[in-house]
């Protein structure tokens, strides 16, 4: 699934600025556990959390992961989406809650992990 | 080549800027990017734990031709019973810890899975030192 058809079916708001959404991720992942991401090893994850401090931003650098999507409302701040655009890590925001957020992009047939 | 850092205790704000650092110079190498995520995810692990759980202390990474070996050493208040803390789920960690995403108790068994060794050494109101090693294997054809 790209990032662009993320966006469009959790109607979120890219908040990093211009970047491609050609990309592909390849699983899903939500969790406001951070040492948990850190367990994670497959690539081209979509990190999905309502976390939203720096070490949210901090584990998906430090675990490689290029996307992350914050739900039901949380914002990030200025510093964190900053240090995303250093790393090359989409920020993404969506209304929606986690279980929705979750079911929407598990129905559209984005994989699991575990 | 040694790297040195400080790390400052309970500033969540800074937290990672280590990992961030020495991630950088690994990318240098040309090492294969598992390997790199592996040494990083157990370094930000232990950095993490040092701010989270400690008065604060100091990082070195040192690179050599064959291993990276990282030391994580802190000035207290030590951990009582280690293999506890190794344990999956064994956490004190505070709320305010909680609340930045970690506190599930499931680091240091990722440091230990992450690493090729790691060896604790700590007692309760002592420092607490952590060494960890990473066995180097380069890309193909460099
Ligand atoms: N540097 C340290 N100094 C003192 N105690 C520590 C230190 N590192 C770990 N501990 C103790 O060991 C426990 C387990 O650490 P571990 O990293 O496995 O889990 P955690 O930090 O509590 O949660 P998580 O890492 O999953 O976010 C901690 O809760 C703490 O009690
Ligand atoms: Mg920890």
């Amino acid at each position: 699934m790209t990032l662009e058809e993320v966006v469009k079916h959790v109607n979120g708001t890219v908040l990093t600025g211009e970047v491609s959404l050609t990309r592909e991720v390849e699983y899903g992942f939500s969790s406001d556990l951070m040492s948990d991401v850190l367990t994670l090893l497959d690539d081209n994850i979509l990190l999905i959390t309502g976390l939203s401090n720096n070490q949210a931003v901090r584990t998906a650098e430090m675990s490689d992961i290029h996307q992350i999507l914050f739900v039901r409302g949380k914002m990030p701040d200025k510093g964190m989406i900053q240090m995303a655009k250093e790393h090359g890590i989409t920020l993404i925001a969506t209304s929606y809650s986690m279980f929705r957020t979750s079911g929407i992009l598990y129905n559209a047939g984005l994989p699991y992990i575990y | 080549m040694t790297y040195s850092y400080d790390v400052q205790a309970k500033n969540f704000t800074r937290a990672g800027a280590v990992s961030s650092e020495f991630k950088k110079e690994l990318k240098k190498l040309n090492l294969p990017s598992a390997l790199i995520k592996r040494i990083i995810i157990a370094l930000y692990e232990g950095e993490v734990n040092v701010v989270a759980h400690s008065y604060g202390g100091s990082i070195t990474c040192t690179i050599s031709s064959e291993s990276v070996i990282i030391t994580i050493q802190d000035t207290g208040p030590g951990i009582p019973d280690i293999a506890l803390a190794m344990k999956e789920g064994f956490s004190t960690a505070s709320d305010e810890v909680r609340e930045m995403g970690f506190g599930a108790g499931m680091g240091m068994a990722n440091m230990k899975k992450n690493s090729d060794s790691l060896h604790i050494t700590s007692a309760e109101g002592k420092e607490t030192r952590i060494d960890l090693s990473f066995l180097l294997t380069f890309e193909e054809g460099t």
